[in-house]
């Protein structure tokens, strides 16, 4: 009974704004069509290998390689453009200087490019003879080509995500806090590491979990600037598309299962830090 | 702000892409037929195409459309398999077009023998593109494995072009070994650890040799060296061609799953046979590939071919056999990237 009446209550949120059931079947019908059915059919088709195969073909030596490469340099890319992109959002919220509106705008622009293009340019510069990659080659570093050049890729089509889920949270923060910690006696490494950081830390989190989760899937900018070798520098994604090439879509589904289950499975950890940074520190529920 | 700029560019998207709608619209009132081919086909049919609608439109009348879509060679087969409607396909490889006929029964198993030539109305080969004036002396495949030497090659795995270039080498370190398989495989094996990267397309592979100038040696489709020059200047590159390489036989079959839906057979069998005539061989030789027969083409067209030996396919047994063998899971290429070797 009072299972029922939490229930009744759970489906039955008072709003303003009336249409609730009209809303959230609209939800439910999209979410199903566009994202349910496709990874319910994709699952579908790997649980037809059947256990013994399906596990075998994920512990394939290449196959362990290639999940490797993708998660380890989106980890990576993701870390990098967590702490760039809260010094950029920083820089953005709290200051102001010509050309900030323009600045602002840049940031959005590895959302708006096609990725193939972006691997292309970031390709050309990073090539040994490009601007950057001339510059570097002297001195025995090489960028595209290498995993270096994969984490290059992902930390741009990356960036984004951090910075624009950080900014608003940063606006919300009052100057007067602190101010406060100032007047209370903290220094600066104090009030930044005490005060701000943890309040930001749910919201960087997202950030992080979108980027990284972006950059795991990432195939059009990579294929330019990884080098595809095997072992080496051969992403998940383009196993995929090998195992296309050869017909082999049971391999293929499997992967990509794989790589289904991993992400979900980190993003939820994601989550669950997320809902106990915001529990821990009080910020944006 | 950021919000705003979105319902921007989707306002934009939703007009072009009304736009585009619309153009199909008025394109569908003749016939259309579409050729679902692979990536350095496009200079070629967009000729081609112009000069059989024209011929078609002389002889019975009718307008026709043709849509050409390009892409990699296995990607486009997929791409049938799952249901694109392609009157015909002119693919890179003959276990391609195997591979549509078992998924889907849409062409006949025994399609390579319903046109002349195995169903392939030109030809190409496998030659190298070196730096102008070949600074590091590449005559033949043996120069490759030297140890200044760096080659550029995509992938055989995505590329049909890349397994061509995989079969000449493996053709010629036969030759040079007396037939020996496993020296071969050694060959192939050093060669690949020359290969510092694997693009997923011919295409991608000529533009990490060209403009971004890693390598010393492409390999390369004969065309597509051809048209490198042509677009780059004869200044920055040389053609090399080996002493050994393979026939590329890029094949082209009628699908009759679709036509036969769409009521095009006809116009769809006068375009393949039109390949075969004696202007369609003029353009195809004009676009660097070798013709079936070669007396239809421009003497001075086929006069820039070099003398070469070449093996064919079935040297190998047929795709039917090379296929499973080189470039299937665990195969000979993947042997060849095993860790530790």
């Amino acid at each position: 009974m009072a299972s029922r009446t939490r229930m009744r209550w759970r489906f039955r949120q008072p709003s303003v704004i009336p249409g609730f059931g009209l809303a959230l079947g609209v939800t439910l019908t999209w979410l199903t069509l566009i994202v349910l059915i496709p990874i319910a059919g994709l699952l579908w088709r790997s649980s037809g290998l059947g256990w013994s195969k399906f596990i075998a073909l994920t512990l394939d030596e290449r196959t362990v390689n290639a999940l490797t490469i993708s998660f380890g340099t989106a980890f990576i890319a993701a870390i990098v453009n967590l702490v760039f992109g809260v010094v950029l959002a920083w820089v953005l919220v709290r200051y102001r200087f010509p050309g900030k509106r323009v600045i602002d705008a840049m940031v959005d622009l590895p959302f708006a490019l096609p990725t193939a293009v972006a691997g292309i340019a970031l390709t050309t510069l990073y090539a040994p003879n490009g601007w950057i990659g001339a510059v570097l080659e002297p001195l025995g570093i090489k960028i595209a080509f290498t995993p270096a050049g994969i984490i290059v890729a992902l930390v741009f089509v990356g960036l984004p995500f951090v910075v624009r889920t950080v900014q608003p949270i940063m606006e919300e923060i009052d100057k007067e806090v602190e101010e406060a910690a100032a007047t209370l006696g903290a220094n600066r490494f104090q009030t930044i590491s005490r005060v701000l950081l943890p309040g930001l830390l749910p919201a960087g989190l997202t950030g992080f979990a979108l980027a990284f989760a972006r950059g795991v899937g990432e195939y059009g900018s990579v294929i330019f600037i990884a080098g595809n070798l095997p072992y080496v520098s051969e992403i998940a994604p383009l196993l995929i598309v090998i195992r296309l090439e050869e017909f082999n879509y049971p391999a293929a589904t499997a992967i990509a299962a794989v790589m289904l289950l991993l992400s979900f499975i980190m993003l939820l950890v994601i989550n669950m830090i997320q809902a106990w940074s915001r529990r821990r520190y009080g910020h944006g529920s | 702000m950021s919000s705003n700029r979105f319902a921007g560019f989707l306002k934009l998207a939703l007009v072009i892409g009304s736009m585009q709608l619309g153009a199909a619209g008025l394109a569908q009132a003749d016939i259309t037929i579409l050729n679902v081919s692979y990536d350095p086909t496009r200079e070629l049919y967009k000729d081609f195409n112009a000069a059989f609608a024209e011929k078609w439109e002389a002889d019975t009348g009718e307008a026709v459309t043709i849509q050409t879509s390009h892409g990699g060679s296995g990607k486009q087969a997929r791409s049938v398999i799952d249901g694109l409607q392609a009157d015909v396909v002119t693919l890179a490889l003959e276990a391609d077009i195997d591979a549509i006929a078992a998924a889907t029964g849409k062409i006949p198993a025994d399609w390579k023998t319903r046109l002349d030539n195995n169903s392939a109305p030109y030809t190409s080969t496998i030659v190298f593109l070196v730096r102008k004036g070949n600074p590091k002396g590449i005559n033949d495949w043996g120069d490759l494995i030297r140890d200044d030497v760096q080659v550029i090659t995509p992938n055989p795995k995505t590329s049909g072009g890349a397994r061509w270039n995989f079969l000449a080498a493996w053709a010629w370190a036969r030759a040079a070994n007396n037939g020996d398989e496993s020296k071969a495989q050694e060959y192939v094996a050093e060669l690949f650890k020359h290969v510092p990267v694997l693009d997923t397309g011919a295409r991608g592979a000529t533009t990490t040799f060209v403009q971004r100038g890693l390598g010393d040696v492409l390999l390369a489709w004969e065309n597509e060296a051809y048209l490198s020059l042509e677009e780059l200047g004869p200044d920055n590159f040389d053609i090399v061609t080996p002493s050994i390489s393979i026939k590329a036989e890029p094949p082209v079959a009628l699908v009759d799953g679709n036509v036969d839906g769409k009521g095009t057979r006809k116009v769809a069998e006068a375009y393949l046979n039109y390949l075969y005539s004696d202007a369609g061989q003029k353009i195809v030789a004009k676009h660097y590939y070798r013709p079936y027969k070669p007396e239809a083409a421009d003497p001075e067209d086929i006069a820039r071919f070099a003398e070469v030996k070449l093996v064919t396919i079935d040297d190998f047994g047929g795709w039917k056999q090379a296929q499973p063998k080189f470039f299937a899971d665990g195969g000979v290429f993947d042997q060849i990237y095993k860790p530790g070797r």
